[in-house]
């Protein structure tokens, strides 16, 4: 006799099949602001990548007879000091910033999130030395320490995302190691153990996949915080260098013709912010996403 | 008390001895030789040994530390490299340039921020709470240089209401002063407020939903006093202490802002050492501000702990 309280259902069918990355999944579509950010996120991306196929001009190219031009329909965005078409040099700049904001974070996460999980997982006096370089280092105002890093690296892109990467790396240490801290603890991390599972593969295996989410949600904010810093730097003539067009060293020029040429700020400085409100964007929506107590 | 604010400075020991060791490396990822740079282009041999000798280049690396970490317990920052002047000189005549522009910031981000997060939480999910949200992440997204120029085009070049650049000290001319100050201390002071909004609004919407609030409101008290003597008073501690620890984002601001506004505070003073190659300087700057920034942040977990009562031990 098979008692029919046992083989009934508990909860609904449709609930066990959801996966927690498939109902994240389907939180992060229900928000407008992420989706958003995401589509304009996506679009950034195809400019930059197909930037050479969208325009006639050349974004280094000078040209002495179109100096400083009003936006047209010739020129949409106008033209720069040395004849340039702000429109192109905003697409082909698209790909420093986007490249600084993925690379930089990469570089933090190489190197944040291993040392992150030693802190946390081994304790004692390796999370005690980690944590302490940890602190000094976000102690350190993260632009200064990034300009500081840029100057004495060199000026370059290459550099600059170094520097940021480097800068930025102390979030991820910290996050990580919270992270695993409460992770580590819990009942199945206990049983890895139990079962003699070596550490490395309980830090790997076990407890680096429950931590994924919130490092997700770091990262893409992170991302719009290295935009803005490698624009910063860009700006102070730290990043990429001229004449090769990056968002922060076409404010810097621009600065210098406000009174007769207002647009040429105009353009690369809205550009950065969109790039920036779309990753803040989808990394608040991932947030809310995520999070175990939203509905 | 007494127990916490003893393991917090003995944290702070260790933190600022790598501070010191991250700020005394930046120095070593020099490409080349700092003495032949030093020595100029005719690179003579004799210079080169003279400069090796003085600033103890010719010795091991833990000893030029050690030496350099002895400088700067004595108070030494070391001298420019370009005008020989101290670095301490330099920093003492910079710094309170950019206290001035970080104080009226923060001034001008709490009245913003926290009247925002305000307003957002006990107006929540209405048009009121969606332009508060939507103000925060234009002022989390908007560059602050951007900002800045966007702003000279405004008011200076346009409107000519503000000058679009210079500095005049408090004491020579107050009016002058704000009007010199004002755009700068605004375009510091927006990216914070957006940040001191949401956790304004966080904390007031804790705070509303707690059963003293309730309590308030079921005494028949007017919905006014409940939100500003009873709410605010609990929900803005935490933000207040957290605005403190904004000093980092104001002061990597003040790089930016002090370049454009030409404002010759700390932050122009480590923008012009970067592209002078006087890394006497930059090393002063950049420890000056973790000091600072660690000082800060001590002073608001001890202003933490007076406020909450809970927290004494």
């Amino acid at each position: 006799m098979v008692d029919t309280a046992l083989t009934a259902p508990l909860v609904d069918s449709d609930e066990i099949v959801e996966t927690p990355a498939r109902r994240a999944l389907r939180r992060l579509i229900r928000r407008k602001g992420a989706m958003l950010g995401l589509a304009l996120i996506a679009l950034f991306v195809a400019v930059a990548i197909f930037a050479p196929l969208l325009t006639p001009y050349d974004p280094v190219a000078q040209s002495w007879t179109s100096v400083r031009k009003a936006p047209s329909m010739l020129h949409w965005f106008g033209t720069d000091d040395l004849g340039r078409d702000i429109l192109v040099r905003v697409m082909f700049g698209a790909r420093a910033s986007l490249m600084a904001g993925v690379i930089s974070v990469g570089i933090a996460l190489t190197i944040g999130v291993p040392l992150g999980l030693a802190a946390g997982y081994l304790g004692g006096f390796t999370d005690a030395l980690i944590s302490r370089i940890t602190d000094a280092m976000l102690a350190c105002p993260f632009l200064i320490l990034a300009i500081a890093l840029a100057a004495f690296l060199g000026p370059s892109l290459g550099n600059a995302m170094i520097a940021i990467g480097i800068t930025t790396t102390p979030i991820f240490v910290r996050l990580t190691r919270g992270q695993v801290m409460t992770v580590k603890v819990e009942e199945y991390v206990e049983a890895a153990r139990a079962v003699g599972n070596p550490r490395w593969r309980i830090a790997l295996v076990h407890i680096l996949p429950n931590i994924l989410p919130a490092l997700l949600v770091q990262a893409t904010l992170s991302v719009a915080a290295a935009i803005i810093a490698e624009a910063a730097l860009s700006f102070l003539g730290l990043g990429q260098q001229p004449p090769a067009p990056s968002w922060g060293s076409m404010l810097n020029s621009a600065q210098r013709f406000l009174v007769n040429a207002p647009w040429m700020a105009v353009w690369p400085g809205l550009a950065i912010f969109l790039t920036v409100l779309s990753f803040n964007l989808v990394g608040d929506g991932l947030r809310d996403a995520l999070d175990p107590r939203e509905n | 008390m007494l127990t916490f604010l003893g393991k917090r400075l003995l944290q702070l020991i260790p933190t600022l001895f790598f501070v010191s060791v991250i700020i005394f490396s930046l120095q070593q990822l020099l490409p080349g030789d700092p003495a032949t740079i030093m020595a100029g282009e005719e690179r003579d041999p004799e210079v080169i040994a003279q400069i090796r000798a003085q600033y103890r280049l010719d010795q091991p690396i833990p000893v030029q530390y050690a030496y350099w970490l002895k400088g700067v317990l004595s108070g030494d920052l070391g001298e420019s490299m370009r005008i020989h002047v101290p670095v301490r000189d330099l920093v003492l005549e910079k710094l309170p340039v950019t206290m001035q522009l970080a104080g009226m910031a923060i001034v001008i981000a709490l009245l913003i921020g926290v009247t925002a997060g305000v307003i957002s939480a006990v107006t929540k999910n209405t048009v009121w709470d969606y332009a508060a949200n939507v103000f925060a992440l234009w002022g989390i997204s908007t560059p602050n240089f951007w900002l800045g120029i966007m702003l000279i085009f405004l008011f200076a070049v346009k409107l000519g209401w503000l000058p679009a650049s210079g500095y005049v000290p408090l004491t020579e001319d107050w009016r002058a002063s704000l009007a010199s100050t004002i755009m700068p201390a605004f375009v510091l002071g927006n990216s914070i407020a957006a940040v001191l909004m949401r956790h304004t609004r966080s904390a007031m919407l804790n705070v509303l939903e707690s059963d003293y609030v309730r309590t308030a409101r079921a005494k028949g008290l007017l919905e006014r006093t409940v939100i500003l003597k009873h709410a605010m008073r609990n929900a803005l501690t935490p933000v207040i202490t957290l605005g403190a620890l904004e000093l980092g984002t104001l002061l990597s601001g003040a790089v930016l802002t002090e370049q454009i506004f030409t404002i010759p505070g700390f932050g122009k003073l480590i923008v012009d050492a970067v592209f002078n190659r006087d890394y006497a300087v930059v090393q002063g700057v950049v420890l000056v501000t973790a000091t600072l920034y660690i000082t800060l942040n001590l002073l608001a977990d001890i202003a933490y702990i007076l406020v909450n009562p809970r927290l004494r031990g």
